[in-house]
């Protein structure tokens, strides 16, 4: 135990960047992140930033005060008819069909366009100019002692990437930041998760959170980042996670239980530390394991 | 031949469950997973694959460290910060190819990427398209196109009456993907804050691309008031809500055991999702009737 303290007591990372991600879809990431970075408001500077900017949610939780936000645009191109000839260029050069020259005109198709910029660079009359296209926005303020942001990508618009990046422009490297990961394990999960300095995943004790979670472990391995599993729903047949966690080498730092009442308070929008505020020291618990983890692997890169 | 796209917004609301135990009703059908960031709705028909394919999509940019003269146009021009040291990270390459036309040392080649792999096998109840994204992969929305197409193709073949999909989390590229042209969306929801603002942006996607919605609300005893909250917002956007599916561990353990859940035992979903699907049926026909 002394040990263990003395461990501690050297290893208090104050400023550091945690990711909450999970494959699967409400497994629980949500209550996770809300109800970290409640419990740790009051020791250390604390950042929320939502990045799962198709369905965020964190905000109900947080009800936070909005005190500023930035569009997030992409830039896609503006074609100037007087000066094109319909040589077909950029067209041609375009990898994502967003561009088609037609005898008379010249179409644009913006929600394809990923802003890359190569029609305009190499347009040889030098007739496309770029233009901004707001496919969402992202939003920043107060919620008690939490700095918050969120990203929100407008409805109709398919691809979340470019906002979750601009979400992370915001990422203060000088306190605890905890992002808040959309389900899945593609390009927007990438993003949001890279740089962090570690990854939470939370799973449920199903073959559908086993499944989901094997596929998220491998990402964040990919990606090179240390990671540690949260149980949520859990019960008797937590061997599912547990037995896969063993093998993979895999820490459980957390254990939520199956309980009506959490799924209740959640239901009303309430973080599971203000509904019951026991669990405030099981997350502050949580950080000091996350702690542990990050300060034993930066360790060991020295070594 | 009707397709219908089982969707969300918010992830973990029951749309495999929910999709799985469709597939058992309706029989006469072909089965398409669109989630394929994360796939799961085989883990509840155990099928056998009969073939696998490679899916190809998009590009990466690779550069010969000969050639290259570490001029940093590349670098420059990169909108992704894709290139770091004049090396390619890959995860960031978006295959835009603009650093390939520009190198003035031709040191930069695109290579075709193997993004995942598709799948079609048969289960007890009907041929399953499924595929899996590789590893970090982009492009998900193009695979959901493959999926679909290669049901619709199969569900011609077999004269087969419906196509249900099980679609992905959220309102990005892969769920506009699944929707376009789908001739109803089921949208699943939850009695919590989450799920109902999560699925007034997903309806509102079904809006914007014109696909009629029907909503089902799952576990909407576990809180009756925000059950009663989505029923009204329903009435004034004019959705029908097909059914009302009460919370029930026989769902859980009906995953455990690998087995939709209207097959698992006499729970009490399984009259619910039973009438959810006779709505859907009589939806279709009422609609088919209306255009003639």
């Amino acid at each position: 135990m002394l040990k263990r303290m003395l461990k501690l007591k050297n290893s208090v990372i104050d400023k550091m960047i945690i990711s909450v991600a999970s494959g699967k879809g409400g497994t629980g990431k949500t209550l996770v992140a809300t109800s970290l970075a409640l419990s740790l408001k009051d020791k250390y500077s604390v950042q929320m930033l939502d990045c799962d900017v198709e369905e965020p949610n964190d905000h109900i939780f947080f009800k936070p005060t909005i005190t500023g936000s930035e569009d997030v645009n992409i830039s896609i191109p503006k074609i100037d008819e007087n000066k094109c000839t319909n040589c077909g260029k950029c067209a041609e050069v375009c990898a994502y069909h967003a561009i088609a020259v037609l005898p008379n005109t010249v179409l644009v198709f913006p929600n394809l366009c990923h802003g890359c910029g190569a029609c305009a660079y190499l347009c040889p009359e030098n007739a496309i100019t770029e233009e901004d296209n707001q496919i969402g926005v992202v939003e920043y303020g107060q919620a008690d002692k939490i700095d918050f942001v969120q990203g929100k990508l407008n409805v109709s618009e398919a691809m979340p990437t470019p906002v979750i990046k601009k979400v992370k422009e915001y990422v203060n490297d000088k306190c605890v930041s905890i992002i808040d990961v959309p389900p899945g394990t593609s390009c927007p999960v990438v993003e949001s998760v890279t740089g962090s300095d570690f990854c939470l995943l939370v799973t449920e004790p199903t073959p559908f959170g086993l499944n989901d979670l094997t596929l998220a472990v491998e990402t964040v391995k990919a990606l090179g980042i240390p990671c540690g599993i949260v149980i949520n729903r859990a019960g008797k047949d937590n061997d599912v996670i547990e037995d896969y966690c063993v093998k993979e080498n895999l820490p459980v730092l957390l254990t939520i239980p199956f309980d009506i009442k959490i799924a209740k308070l959640y239901s009303r929008g309430i973080t599971l530390v203000e509904g019951i505020p026991q669990w405030k020291e099981n997350f502050i618990e949580l950080f000091n394991l996350i702690q542990e983890q990050v300060y034993e692997r930066n360790h060991s890169l020295k070594r | 031949m009707k397709e219908i796209i089982v969707l969300s917004g918010k992830g973990g609301t029951g749309k495999t469950s929910i999709v799985a135990s469709l597939a058992v009703l309706a029989q006469n059908m072909v089965l398409a997973d669109c989630d394929v960031d994360a796939a799961d709705l085989h883990l509840l028909l155990q099928p056998s694959v009969r073939e696998k394919h490679d899916f190809q999509s998009g590009q990466t940019a690779l550069i010969d460290g000969i050639k290259c003269t570490q001029c940093g146009l590349c670098i420059e021009l990169c909108r992704f910060n894709a290139i770091k040291e004049f090396k390619v990270i890959p995860t960031f390459c978006e295959g835009c190819g603009f650093c390939y036309r520009v190198c003035p040392a031709d040191a930069i080649i695109m290579q075709n990427n193997i993004a995942g792999q598709y799948f079609i096998s048969d289960t007890r109840f009907g041929t399953l398209v499924h595929a899996r994204l590789g590893i970090a992969q982009e492009n998900s929305g193009k695979l959901v196109a493959l999926v679909r197409q290669k049901a619709r193709e199969l569900a011609k073949e077999q004269k087969v009456e419906y196509i249900i999909c099980d679609g992905s989390p959220g309102i990005g590229c892969p769920v506009i993907s699944s929707l376009s042209g789908a001739d109803l969306a089921l949208l699943v929801t939850e009695p919590t804050l989450s799920g109902i603002h999560d699925l007034e942006r997903v309806l509102g996607v079904c809006r914007y691309f014109n696909i009629p919605a029907m909503v089902c609300i799952n576990k909407y005893d576990i809180n009756e008031d925000n059950t009663c909250r989505i029923e009204d917002y329903c009435l004034a956007q004019q959705v029908k809500v097909v059914a009302k599916i009460p919370f029930d561990k026989a769902v859980t353990e009906a995953i455990m055991q690998g087995v939709p859940v209207v097959s698992y035992n006499n729970s009490k979903v399984s009259p619910q999702i039973k009438l959810l699907w006779q709505n859907i049926v009589t939806e279709l026909k009422f609609k088919t009737e209306l255009r003639k």
